[in-house]
C-alpha cells in the first residue's frame, strides 16, 4: 500500500510539474507577440503616452519573472485579469461558461460510458460476427467524420426536417433542469457519436486482448459457464484497461466539446475560448486555454491512477 | 507491387479509388472548375441545376468550383504539413533511438510536456499570439503532430538499433546520418507509412476544424472546412450546402482510412 501511494504522489508531481511548465509557456506566449498587448490593443493611431500609460495600468512595464508570479498568484487566487474586448473581469465571464461546459461534458459523459461499454462488450463477446461488423464498420466511419459534419447531420434530421429538437443549444439559469437537458441534448448526442466510437473500439480491443489470454481457456476447458467466465475471469481483469480507456476518451470529451459548442452556438468555455482567439484577447484565452489543459492533464492521471489501482502488475512498476 | 495492389480487398479498393479521384480533382482544378475560385456568378443558395451543379454558396459563387478549388487548397495544405510533420518527427526520433543518452532524455521528456498539452487549445493559443497565416499554421500544427511521429519513429528505430547490422555498421566507423538513412530508415519505412496515412487523415481533419472555427485558411480562399462555416446558417433553413464540403471531409479521410487500414493488416502478417 505504501508502494501504491508513493507511485500516486510521484505521478501527481509529475503533473504538477506538466501544468506549472504549460502556464510558463502560456505566459511566454503571450510575451512573444509581435509588439506587446498595449499596442496592439490601442491599434496604430495610439500616442505614446497612451501607449505608456497603458503598459503601465497593464503592468508591462514590469520585469516578465515578476509578472509571471504576480500572474499565477492571481491566477491561483481566482482573479484572471480583465479582458481586452469588453473590459469585465475574466473570472467572470468564465465562470458561468465553465458550468455550461462542465454540464454538456457530464451529460455526454453519462450517455456515452455505459454504452460504450456496452456496445464495447457486445462486440468483443459475438466478435467477427455480422453484428460485430456492423458496429465496427459505423464506429470507424464516425472517428473518420469531422465533429461538425455530425453536428450538422443531426442539425438536418432532428431541428429542420423532425423539428423536434432546437437546432441552436441556448440557456440560461431560469431554465428548469429538464428544459436544459432538452435544449443540449443535439449537442450531447453529438459528442456521444464521437466518444462512443472511440470508447467502444477500445473497448472491445481490451476485452478481445483478455479474452485471447491463457486462463480463459483454461476455464473454457475446465467447463465452467459463460458467465462465470465472464463475471470471475474476464471482467475483473478487463477492468483496468476499459476504466483507463474511459478516463482518455473524457480527456478528449474535454477537447471535442470546443468545436460542438461553436456548431450549436452553446455559451461555453469553448465557444468564449474560440472567440477570444480571433479577438486576440488575450487574458481570457490565457485563463481558458490554462483552464482546458488542467482539466485534461487532470483526466490523463485519474486514468493513470485508476488503471494503477484496478492493476496489482502496475504498482510494481517504478516509472 | 502490382500482384500486391491486385490481391488488395474491396474496401482497400475503394479507399484507393476515393483518394486518387480527389488527387486528381485537385491537380486539374483550373481544367475541372466551370467558374473560378472567388467569381460571384449567380443568387444567393441557389439549388442544383444545370448551370450550377452544386448550387450557389451564401453570396453566390458556384459551390462546385468552390468545391474543386477547395480540394486544391485543403488537400495540399494537409499532404505539406504532414509531409513536415514527418520530417521533424523522424529525424528527432532516429537520431533519439540512435544516440540514446541525455539527447534521448531531453527530446523525449520535451515531447512528453507538448503531448500533455491537448493539441487543439495548444494550436488555438499559438494562433491568437502569432495570428492566422499559411505559414504559422503549417508549422504550428506540424511541430505538433511531430511528437505522435516522433514516438512511433523513436520505438522503432530503438527495435532496430540493437540488430546486428546495425552494431556492423557502427563497428565500421559509420557516421550518425549513415546509418540513419542506410540501415534504419529502410526497415523503418512499413510501420511509417502506415503511420503516415492515419497523420494525414489527423491533420486533415484538424485543418478543416481550425478553418471552421475561422482560425485556419482565410477567405476568400476556398477551403473545406471554412465553406461549412460560411454557409452554416443555410442549415435552419433547410438547405443542404453546408453537408457537401463537410460529406467530402469525411469522403476523404473514411478513403484514406480504409487504406491504412488494409496496409495495417498487411504490415502485421495477419491473414485470415
Amino acid at each position: 500500500m505504501k508502494n501504491v501511494l508513493f507511485l500516486i504522489f510521484k505521478r501527481l508531481g509529475a503533473s504538477l510539474i506538466t501544468i506549472f511548465v504549460i502556464s510558463v509557456i502560456i505566459f511566454i506566449g503571450v510575451e512573444l507577440l509581435p509588439g506587446d498587448v498595449a499596442e496592439s490593443v490601442l491599434g496604430q493611431s495610439a500616442t505614446t503616452e497612451t501607449v505608456a500609460a497603458f503598459r503601465k495600468e497593464l503592468k508591462l512595464d514590469l520585469p516578465p519573472v515578476i509578472r509571471y508570479g504576480a500572474w499565477l498568484k492571481d491566477f491561483i487566487q481566482g482573479d484572471f485579469g480583465t479582458s481586452l474586448a469588453n473590459g469585465r473581469p475574466v473570472s467572470e465571464l468564465i465562470t458561468w461558461r465553465l458550468a455550461n461546459t462542465l454540464f454538456l461534458a457530464s451529460t455526454t459523459a453519462v450517455i456515452a460510458i455505459p454504452l460504450a461499454i456496452f456496445l464495447g462488450m457486445l462486440a468483443a463477446f459475438y466478435r467477427n460476427t455480422f453484428f460485430d461488423k456492423l458496429i465496427s464498420t459505423t464506429t470507424l466511419s464516425f472517428i473518420s467524420f469531422p465533429e461538425f459534419f455530425i453536428a450538422y447531420i443531426l442539425i438536418f434530421i432532428f431541428a429542420v426536417k423532425l423539428n423536434i429538437f432546437p437546432s441552436l443549444a441556448i440557456i440560461d439559469d431560469n431554465m428548469n433542469f429538464t428544459s436544459k437537458i432538452y435544449a443540449i441534448l443535439l449537442p450531447s448526442l453529438t459528442l456521444t457519436c464521437v466518444v462512443t466510437a472511440h470508447m467502444m473500439r477500445q473497448t472491445r480491443a481490451a476485452i478481445i486482448n483478455v479474452l485471447a489470454s491463457a486462463y480463459i481457456e483454461m476455464a473454457e476447458i475446465k467447463g465452467i459457464t459463460r458467465l462465470r467466465i465472464i463475471m470471475h475471469h474476464a471482467f475483473p481483469n478487463s477492468l483496468s484497461p476499459v476504466i483507463n480507456v474511459v478516463a482518455v476518451n473524457l480527456a478528449y470529451l474535454i477537447v471535442g466539446v470546443v468545436i460542438v459548442e461553436v456548431v450549436f452556438v452553446y455559451p461555453g468555455l469553448g465557444q468564449l475560448l474560440v472567440d477570444s482567439v480571433s479577438k486576440r484577447d488575450l487574458p481570457v484565452v490565457q485563463a481558458s486555454g490554462l483552464i482546458f489543459s488542467i482539466a485534461y492533464i487532470f483526466l490523463n492521471l485519474s486514468a493513470d491512477i485508476l488503471s494503477m489501482l484496478s492493476n496489482p502488475k502496475l504498482r510494481q512498476s517504478q516509472i | 507491387m502490382l500482384k500486391l495492389l491486385q490481391q488488395s480487398p474491396l474496401s482497400a479498393r475503394i479507399g484507393m479509388g476515393i483518394v486518387i479521384l480527389n488527387v486528381l480533382v485537385a491537380i486539374f482544378a483550373p481544367l475541372i472548375a466551370p467558374y473560378g475560385e472567388t467569381s460571384i456568378a449567380g443568387d444567393v443558395w441557389e439549388g442544383f441545376s444545370a448551370q450550377f451543379y452544386l448550387g450557389t454558396d451564401h453570396i453566390g459563387r458556384d459551390l462546385f468550383s468552390r468545391m474543386v478549388f477547395g480540394a486544391r487548397n485543403t488537400i495540399a495544405l494537409a499532404f505539406i504539413t504532414t509531409l513536415l510533420s514527418f520530417l521533424f518527427g523522424t529525424v528527432l526520433g532516429f537520431i533519439a533511438a540512435v544516440k540514446g543518452g541525455w539527447i534521448d532524455q531531453l527530446l523525449s521528456r520535451t515531447i512528453d510536456m507538448i503531448m500533455a498539452f491537448p493539441t487543439l487549445i495548444f494550436a488555438l493559443m499559438i494562433l491568437s499570439v502569432l495570428g492566422s497565416s499559411i505559414p504559422t499554421l503549417i508549422f504550428t500544427i506540424a511541430v505538433l503532430d511531430s511528437t505522435r511521429v516522433y514516438r512511433l519513429s523513436r520505438a522503432v528505430a530503438m527495435d532496430i538499433e540493437v540488430m546486428e547490422f546495425v552494431e556492423a555498421a557502427r563497428l565500421r566507423g559509420e557516421g550518425l546520418w549513415w546509418i540513419i538513412r542506410q540501415e534504419i530508415l529502410p526497415n523503418a519505412m512499413p510501420p511509417l507509412i502506415a503511420e503516415f496515412g492515419l497523420r494525414f487523415c489527423f491533420v486533415f481533419l484538424f485543418i478543416a476544424s481550425l478553418s471552421f472555427l475561422g482560425l485556419g485558411l482565410q477567405p476568400p480562399l476556398a477551403d473545406w472546412g471554412g465553406m461549412v462555416r460560411e454557409n452554416a446558417g443555410a442549415i435552419t433553413f433547410g438547405i443542404y450546402i453546408p453537408l457537401i464540403p463537410a460529406g467530402a471531409i469525411a469522403f476523404l479521410t473514411v478513403g484514406v482510412n480504409l487504406i491504412v487500414d488494409w496496409f495495417l493488416h498487411l504490415s502485421s502478417g495477419l491473414h485470415e
